[in-house]
């Protein structure tokens, strides 16, 4: 188990490192951010002067090896168009990003789940094919065309919502909090539904494919034979199977959903890491991009590593087998 | 009906709030640590100059209340009297000297936004000389950009200079601001929101009713467009030329639309021995005058204007727009457009057949600017020119085209902050060197210009000045130097009721705003 670990990490490491030179080297051709930084009465001396003293002089293997170093440390730099340290900005931005993501997870099970599962108990039912139906554009509707619909009508043509941000926000140390003021939670409504779309429609696809499959296996028959009632056999023991390979695949979702938050926190100005990430790119804000990118190749090297062990644990034969395959 | 009406009272005097969007975020609250003009516009409300512009863009006194020249690069300032910091210290020689010493540091990148002051000396209580390298007829279009700090502010938090990125610094001036501005700072959050408040104290007779301001930026244009048509803002720019109409037919919300400063050229390589993507080998057609004036009257401007534009830019014959002090009215006249006349041209010059160029645009930088590209290449494919468009975002082409890797590229230029035609001529109508012509990538260059340029930059009498500006802008004409398209239009989405002057350089000034 430990040795298992080890090498985890080790790979693990390598990945990191891997997502680290090939962002960086992307960077190259993101454009130059001097252009960006100084004014267009700058001579081309002092342009030199900026460009050296930001270090993009310096050939691209001293670049990276001084990121990752300081990296390691935690220090990201100052980021070039807020002029804060990197470490600072995507803190600030974290809370933003996580209770949005958190709202759409909320969603899109509340929804899911019952959907799924109606459609899998009633699968010729009308209400079934209008979920189908719905799921269908749910999969296909790019997200940004759901955002900016959700805003033409709850925004603009109802005056329900607001369109844009986060409202009024309660900080409880360094974590600001849209959740404790009305506006706030005002705010989360639109875009957690448009976050969260794309997910109802995978978990109610794959609830219900499970919960059918469950539903033909010979333990139901045998409760239904025993004469358990409807409800029992149902959600006691059909959904609870169900459930093991869902919350397995939306846990690995969440990785997803916060790196592709970037599309609804753009729509809806949501100040979060995605939309610092965006802003970033735009102004060849190379210590942002960096940052970020390795923070999301983090989160999903972390979820992967939990995913990983957790199977180790549940399954003693992947030990097995490896310890045949070494002896070889 | 009369309780309807009194709530209505209440809720105007309760508070006056002016909810204003704009594209990107301001970048600091540091007005030396940047020299973009968004950011330098809305901390104008916060912080003050020496001397600033009124809503018609003429100089007007502000924390200075008169100026003269003590010797040709000496100038004596007599500050206002009474002015106190949003944090109740009173302005003093002291504080414009520790400021203008904060703006020429090395490390600020403010600096090249007065790139002739050397120092700066308090001679009184209340006057101050500023000290320049050279005579300088544009020392007050510079300190227009240069607000003023409290010394002892930036004393007690370490602010007495400028950050130096390298270190990793960060400054206290950066999340902070302590000015002698209409409003004062309420709270800041980065991307998010920040608020102002009124400054009672303010030294200058308000002409707005404002009682607070909410920032927010919202860089979606879809987005922008929604919160303004849904009522969550009163005022937003740009706003998007496609959603122009929509807007103003919506009740209640209308567009401010006028020229801008900003005139968009087309810039040429005038100095390679042979083009980057070109058929023709050996040799450079574009350093031929009059490959570059057919290529000038072969682009319909009046179709640009009325189909991609929609009728809200100015074309122009010159490279700087009517409120830029040097443009003279009798050279704006643009060479007609006609294609044969081109034909022509090419033809005389040896291309009977065209040739191939490349054409580099942005598309993220200037209006419809990857539109206007697009017009212009299938325009340019009548006369036998194939031109050969990569449209891409700012970074990259500003990248690709100072590097002086394009053939034809386009670029804009509002003359700001100097305001001056002087910003031009430096800026890409030099001969490069140092620090002149750093935005003249295709290497034009004309002696007389060069020399023109000399005599202006030191010539005080204002009237002989204006007339060397003229002749440079007439040369640079005649010689098709660059090609001048348009002053693209500046458009801000404003809900009914709310009145501002909309001044050309695209910088709201809100102490002039008025809501009922």
């Amino acid at each position: 188990m430990l040795s298992f670990l080890i090498r985890r990490l080790g790979q693990s490491l390598l990945v990191m490192l891997a997502v680290a030179l090939l962002a960086f080297s992307m960077f190259r051709f993101v454009g130059d951010p001097v252009t960006n930084m100084i004014s267009q009465d700058a001579s081309v001396e002092e342009r030199e002067q900026l460009r050296d003293s930001l270090g993009l002089s310096e050939p691209l293997y001293v670049q990276f090896s001084t990121f990752v170093v300081q990296a390691a440390q935690g220090d990201f730099g100052i980021s070039y168009r807020n002029q804060r340290p990197v470490s600072d900005l995507i803190a600030e931005r974290m809370p933003a990003t996580l209770e949005l993501v958190a709202v759409a997870f909320v969603i899109s099970l509340l929804v899911g789940v019952p959907m799924g599962v109606y459609s899998a108990l009633k699968p010729h039912s009308w209400l079934s094919h209008v979920f189908q139906t719905l799921s269908l554009i749910g999969i296909s509707l790019p997200t940004f065309v759901t955002g900016i619909l959700l805003i033409l009508t709850f925004s603009v043509t109802l005056n329900w919502l607001p369109s844009f941000g986060r409202g009024e926000v309660v900080n409880i140390g360094w974590w600001s909090t849209g959740l404790l003021t009305i506006s706030g939670l005002k705010s989360l409504i639109l875009p957690g539904i448009m976050l969260g779309l794309f997910q109802v429609t995978l978990i109610m696809r794959l609830v219900r494919a499970e919960m059918m499959e469950v539903l033909r296996t010979d333990y139901i028959r045998f409760a239904r034979a025993r004469g358990l009632s409807n409800r029992a056999v149902n959600f006691g023991h059909a959904l609870k199977n169900t459930l093991m390979p869902v919350i397995t695949i939306i846990g690995l979702q969440l990785g997803a959903m916060i790196a592709f938050a970037i599309i609804t926190e753009t729509v809806f100005q949501w100040p979060g890491m995605g939309f610092l990430f965006i802003q970033a790119v735009s102004f060849v804000d190379i210590p942002v991009m960096s940052a970020y990118l390795l923070l999301v190749s983090l989160i999903f090297v972390v979820i992967n590593m939990i995913v990983d062990m957790l199977y180790f644990m549940l399954d003693p034969r992947l030990c097995a087998d490896r310890g045949t395959a070494n002896s070889h | 009906m009369t309780v309807t009406l009194g709530l209505g009272a209440a809720m105007a005097s309760q508070a006056n709030t002016l909810r204003m969007a704009e594209a990107s975020d301001i970048a600091s609250l540091d007005p030396y640590s940047v020299t973009e003009s968004n950011t330098l516009g809305f901390l104008h409300h916060i912080y003050e100059p020496l001397v600033r512009y009124s809503a018609d863009l003429q100089l007007e006194p502000a924390l200075a209340t008169s100026w003269k020249l003590v010797e040709p690069n000496v100038w004596r300032f007599e500050l206002r009297e009474g002015v106190s910091f949003h944090n109740g210290n009173s302005l003093s020689a002291d504080d414009v000297v520790a400021s203008i010493k904060r703006a020429i540091d090395p490390n600020a990148p403010i600096r090249v936004n007065v790139p002739t002051v050397v120092d700066a000396r308090k001679v009184g209580e209340l006057s101050v000389e500023i000290v320049l390298s050279t005579a300088d007829p544009l020392l007050l279009n510079y300190l227009t950009t240069v607000y003023i700090f409290d010394k002892e502010w930036m004393t007690e938090n370490n602010a007495l200079q400028a950050i130096d990125l390298r270190k990793g610094e960060e400054s206290y001036a950066t999340t902070h601001a302590n000015g002698t501005g209409p409003f004062t700072l309420e709270s800041r959050q980065p991307d998010a929101k920040t608020v102002l408040a009124v400054n009672p104290k303010w030294w200058d007779t308000p002409q707005h009713n404002l009682t607070r301001i909410e920032f927010t930026p919202i860089s979606s244009d879809a987005t922008r467009v929604a919160a303004l048509l849904s009522g969550e803002i009163d005022l937003m720019y740009p706003a998007p030329l496609q959603d122009v109409n929509r807007i103003n037919a919506t009740a209640g919300v209308k567009v401010l639309q006028a020229p801008s400063l900003r005139t968009i050229m087309f810039g040429m390589n005038q100095r390679d021995d042979q083009l980057h993507d070109s058929d023709i080998k050996g040799k450079n057609p574009l350093k031929d005058v009059r490959v570059r004036k057919a290529l000038y009257q072969a682009i319909n401007m009046e179709l640009i204007q009325k189909k991609v534009m929609r009728g809200n830019s100015r074309n122009s014959a010159l490279v700087v727009a009517p409120e830029v002090p040097g443009y003279d009215a009798a050279l704006n006249q643009r060479f007609p457009f006609d294609p044969e006349a081109a034909k022509a041209l090419l033809a005389d010059a040896g291309y009977p057949n065209g040739f191939r160029v490349g054409l580099d645009c942005t598309n993220d930088r200037y209006v419809n600017d990857e539109e206007i590209c697009q017009a212009v290449v299938s325009m340019w494919a009548r006369v036998g020119i194939k031109a050969n468009l990569t449209a891409q975002s700012k970074g990259n082409h500003f990248q690709k085209m100072l590097g002086g890797g394009s053939d034809i590229y386009m670029f804009g230029w509002a003359t700001l902050p100097m305001l001056d035609t002087f910003s031009a001529l430096a800026g890409f109508l030099a001969t490069p060197a140092d620090k002149l012509g750093t935005w003249n990538p295709g290497g034009y260059s004309n002696a007389r210009i060069d020399s023109l340029i000399d005599q202006i930059s030191g010539e005080l009498d204002e009237p002989k000045r204006r007339a060397m500006l003229a002749e440079t802008l007439e040369i640079a004409r005649d010689e098709v130097a660059v090609i001048p398209l348009h002053q693209q239009p500046l458009s801000w989405g404003i809900r009914e009721g709310i009145t501002l002057p909309q001044t050309p350089d695209d910088t709201p000034r809100l102490w002039y705003t008025k809501v009922n």
